[in-house]
C-alpha cells in the first residue's frame, strides 16, 4: 500500500533544487554547531548537566507545576490550564474577547502551531499576525513551518523576493536580504503599536521564581511581549525547570546546538505585568499551560525522556532523512527525529505511526541531542508499541494498531527457525523468508540495487570444513 | 567490563548476513584471529542475534532467538563479532531485551564480553600488519552502529594505517548513514534509495577503487547500488569488501603468491 506519507516523500525527493537547498542549509547549521563545541569533553559534560536539569524537573513535574502557578500568580501572571488544544484556543479567545481585541501579534511559538491558533482565531474574525521573520514569510504564503526554529528554511531567497513582490506590490522588487528584512520590519512595526494583544511561546518556565524565559534573535519576541497591553504566553507543561540556576546551562547549550550561535541576540525574562512605577510593559500577562497528550507520555518511564526536549532542532539538522524529504513531508507540526517520537505519542500511532519507520536508526539525532534524549531507543520502543499484543501494558495511543497478521506471522516463522539451529542450518534459508516479508516492496530493493547473491556454502559449512572448533 | 588482556581463546559469532551472503568475510576474520595465535571457537548452533526483529518491534520474537544464542557462550572469554551492527545489538540492546527476564544475568554476561572485530584486533590484540599488496586507493564506510553504538569509528583507519600500500581517500559526508537500516530499506524504499544514491556518488567521487566496511549490511546496500549503477548507468563500481577479507588478502603471503 502506498501511503500518503510515502507519496509526500516521493514528491519531496523529486524536487532536486529544494533538496540541494536543504542540504546546504543543514550543512551550515551542522558546521556552526561543531564550531561552538571545539572541546568534546566539555560538550559531553554540558549535555550531562542539561539532561540532569531537565530530568530533575520532570521527576518533580506535578509539584513544580504547582509551585510555578503559585509564584506566577504572586507575580501577577494569570495561569490557565488546558488539557486539549481546543481548550487552549478557547482560553486565548476568551482573553481576546474580554478585551474586545480583533487582532493579535505573535512571536514565534510552536505550541501555537500545535494549537492551530491562527486558523482558529481567523475563523472567528480575529487577525493573527506572525512577527518572526520566517513565520511572517510562510504566513504570507499560507504555509506551515518546515523546521521548528527556522520555519521558512525550505524557501530560497528568490522565492521570498517574489513572494514579497506579489503580496506587497507597492514595495519595489528586490532580492537583497537586508532590504527584504527592512520591509518586513516596517510593516510589522505599525502592527506592534496597533495590536491589542501579543502572544509568545516560552522556552523555560522557572518554578522557583515564577519567571517565563524567552529566547529569540529578532527582538520581535520582546516587542510582542512588551508593547501590546496584553501578553499571552502559551507553552507545554513540560517546559518547567526547578530553579533560576538551572537556566544558564540550558541557555548555554540551546543556541549553540540550534543555530550554532554562542548566545541569542535577545533573552527575555518575564516576571509579571507592568508595575505602578514602570513606564512600559503589558498591563496583563497570561500563561496557558497545555497538556495535549504530554501527561500520557509522562506516565511511561521510558517514553518520559521525550519531554526533556528543549526544542533546539539539532536532531533535525543532523537527520539524513529530514535533509532529503524536508519538514513538510512529515505532515506534522514537529518534523524530523523529535517529531518522529513526539507526534505519534501526541496524536496516536494510527495517524502518525508510519513516521516511526522513517528512520534508519543511524543515531545521529541521539548523538547531538543537548539533553541526551535516546531518540533511536524511543523509536524502537514505539515500533514495539505499534505491533505489540499486550497493549494493556502501555499507555501509548493506538498501541497494537500497526500489527498486521502477515507480518506478525513472518516474524514468528523467522523466530521459530532461527531459534532452532538444525532448522536454520538445514533448510531455513532466512534470506528467502525475509524476501517474502513485504512482497510488493521487495521490488524497491532492486529498483536501485542489484539483488544480493547467496553464497554457495554458508560460513557454518566453511568453518566446519576448516576444522574450526565448535565448542 | 570488557577485558583488554590478550586471551588464548575466543568465541566467534559470524552473523547471519555473513553466513548466507558474505562467508568469506567470516572465514578471513577467523584466519586473522588464528594467525595471532588465538584459538577460535565457532559454536555451530549460532543463527542470528535477533536484531531484525528487535528493530521491527517484534521483541518477543527477537528474545526467543537471542535466548538460544546467549547459551552458546558459557566460557568467560571474549565474543568477537565481525559487525558493528550485530555487536551493537548484543552489547547495547540485549540488556534492554532481557530486562526483568529470568536469564537477564546471563544476557548481561554475554553483552559484557562482546567485541567488534576491528576493535578486538586493534585494542586487545594490538595486531601488527605487514602489507604485501599493490598500491591501492580505498574509501572507508564506517557503519552507524560501529560509530555510535560501539564507539569504534576509528579502528578501520587504524588498521589500514599499518598497510604501506593502502591510501585512504575520504569521501564527503563520511559519517552519514548509507540508508540501509535493515527493514528501513524495505519500509521506506524511496528515502533509502536517495541516501544510497548520495553515498555511492560521494564514494565514487574520491576515485577509490575499493570500499571497505566492517558491516555487511552497509556493504550489501552500497555494493548493490554500485553494481546496479554499473549495469544500468555505465558508472564505475568500486569493489566492496569487508575489512577482514581485505586485511587477510593483503597480509597473507600464500594468497599473494597465487596471484600472477
Amino acid at each position: 500500500m502506498t501511503t500518503e506519507f510515502r507519496i509526500d516523500v516521493e514528491k519531496a525527493l523529486g524536487k532536486t533544487e529544494v533538496r540541494a537547498h536543504f542540504r546546504k542549509a543543514m550543512d551550515t547549521l551542522m558546521t556552526n554547531r561543531r564550531h561552538q563545541f571545539p572541546d568534546d569533553a566539555a560538550l559531553q559534560a554540558l549535555r550531562h548537566q542539561a539532561q540532569a536539569i531537565r530530568a530533575n524537573a520532570l521527576s518533580k513535574l506535578p509539584e513544580l507545576l504547582e509551585q510555578l502557578e503559585t509564584n506566577l500568580t504572586k507575580n501577577g501572571i494569570q495561569v490557565h490550564w488546558a488539557e486539549t488544544t481546543d481548550e487552549a484556543n478557547q482560553i486565548v479567545l476568551g482573553i481576546m474577547q474580554k478585551h474586545n481585541a480583533k487582532s493579535i501579534i505573535k512571536g514565534k511559538s510552536m505550541v501555537s502551531e500545535e494549537m492551530g491558533l491562527n486558523h482558529f482565531l481567523e475563523e472567528r474574525g480575529i487577525e493573527a499576525l506572525e512577527s518572526d521573520l520566517g513565520e511572517f514569510i510562510i504566513q504570507l504564503d499560507g504555509e506551515t513551518p518546515s523546521h521548528i526554529i527556522m520555519p521558512a528554511i525550505h524557501k530560497s531567497k528568490e522565492q521570498i523576493s517574489q513572494l514579497f513582490h506579489d503580496k506587497f506590490p507597492d514595495i519595489p522588487y528586490t532580492d537583497d536580504v537586508d532590504e527584504l528584512t527592512a520591509s518586513a520590519r516596517r510593516i510589522l512595526r505599525d502592527k506592534f503599536y496597533a495590536a491589542p494583544v501579543g502572544l509568545s511561546g516560552v522556552n523555560f518556565a522557572v518554578a522557583e521564581t515564577g519567571t517565563l524565559c524567552l529566547v529569540e534573535n529578532e527582538g520581535n519576541g520582546r516587542m510582542s511581549t512588551t508593547i501590546p497591553p496584553v501578553h499571552i504566553a502559551v507553552t507545554g507543561i513540560e517546559k518547567v525547570v526547578e530553579k533560576l540556576s538551572d537556566i544558564p546551562p540550558l541557555l548555554s547549550i540551546l543556541p549553540r546546538s540550534a543555530t550554532g550561535q554562542p548566545i541569542t541576540t535577545y533573552f527575555n525574562m518575564i516576571s509579571g505585568p507592568r508595575k505602578a512605577d514602570e513606564k512600559d510593559g503589558p498591563t496583563e500577562v497570561h500563561l496557558v499551560l497545555l497538556d495535549n497528550g504530554r501527561s500520557t507520555i509522562y506516565s511511561d518511564p521510558e517514553l518520559l525522556a521525550t519531554l526533556r526536549c528543549i526544542r533546539c532542532g539539532a536532531c533535525i539538522n543532523h537527520c539524513p532523512v529530514y535533509v532529503r524529504i524536508g519538514g513538510h513531508s512529515y505532515g506534522t507540526v514537529y518534523p524530523g527525529p523529535i517529531g518522529t517520537i513526539l507526534e505519534p505519542q501526541k496524536e496516536g500511532l494510527k495517524v502518525h505511526g508510519e513516521l516511526i519507520q522513517a528512520s534508519s536508526l543511524c543515531g545521529a539525532c541521539g548523538e547531538v541531542c543537548p539533553v541526551r534524549i535516546p531518540i533511536p531507543d524511543i523509536i524502537n520502543r514505539l515500533r514495539y508499541d505499534s505491533v505489540r499484543k499486550d497493549t494493556e501494558h502501555t499507555n501509548t495511543r493506538d498501541a497494537g494498531s500497526k500489527r498486521k497478521p502477515l507480518e506478525a506471522a513472518i516474524w514468528q516463522g523467522w523466530a521459530w527457525s532461527a531459534a532452532r539451529p538444525s532448522v536454520y542450518n538445514l533448510g531455513g534459508n532466512i534470506a528467502t523468508q525475509l524476501r517474502g516479508l513485504v512482497p510488493n516492496k521487495v521490488g524497491a530493493w532492486t529498483r536501485v540495487r542489484s539483488a544480493p547473491k547467496l553464497a554457495d556454502k554458508t560460513l557454518h559449512q566453511q568453518l566446519k570444513a576448516l576444522g574450526v572448533d565448535h565448542e | 567490563m570488557s577485558q583488554t588482556t590478550r586471551p588464548d581463546t575466543i568465541y566467534f559469532f559470524g552473523t547471519c548476513l555473513i553466513d548466507l551472503i558474505y562467508p568469506q568475510a567470516g572465514v578471513s576474520a577467523v584466519q586473522l584471529l588464528q594467525r595471532e595465535g588465538i584459538k577460535v571457537i565457532y559454536p555451530q548452533a549460532q543463527t542470528c542475534c535477533g536484531q531484525p526483529a528487535w528493530n521491527s518491534g517484534y521483541r518477543d520474537e527477537a528474545r526467543k532467538v537471542a535466548r538460544t544464542q546467549i547459551k552458546l557462550f558459557p566460557k568467560n572469554i571474549p565474543i568477537v563479532i565481525p559487525s558493528g551492527s550485530c555487536a551493537g545489538m548484543m552489547k547495547t540492546h540485549y540488556p534492554a531485551l532481557f530486562k526483568g527476564e529470568a536469564d537477564e544475568a546471563e544476557a548481561l554476561n554475554v553483552a559484557n564480553r562482546v567485541y567488534e572485530l576491528t576493535e578486538f584486533l586493534v585494542d586487545v590484540l594490538q595486531v601488527d600488519l605487514t602489507d604485501l599488496g599493490e598500491l591501492v586507493e580505498v574509501a572507508v564506510h564506517t557503519s552507524c552502529s560501529a560509530r555510535r553504538e560501539m564507539g569504534v569509528a576509528d579502528k578501520i583507519e587504524q588498521l589500514l594505517g599499518q598497510l604501506a600500500q593502502v591510501q585512504v581517500k575520504e569521501q564527503a559526508y563520511k559519517a552519514e548513514c548509507c540508508g540501509f537500516g535493515g527493514t528501513f530499506a524495505i519500509k521506506q524504499p524511496e528515502i533509502s534509495a536517495a541516501m544510497v544514491a548520495d553515498k555511492t556518488m560521494h564514494i565514487r567521487a574520491t576515485g577509490a577503487t575499493q570500499l571497505i566496511s566492517q558491516d555487511c549490511g552497509c556493504l550489501l546496500n552500497i555494493s548493490g547500488a554500485f553494481a546496479y549503477q554499473a549495469e544500468h548507468e555505465g558508472k564505475t563500481a568500486p569493489k566492496a569488501q569487508h575489512i577482514a577479507e581485505f586485511l587477510w588478502e593483503r597480509t597473507q603471503a600464500s594468497s599473494q603468491e597465487m596471484k600472477p
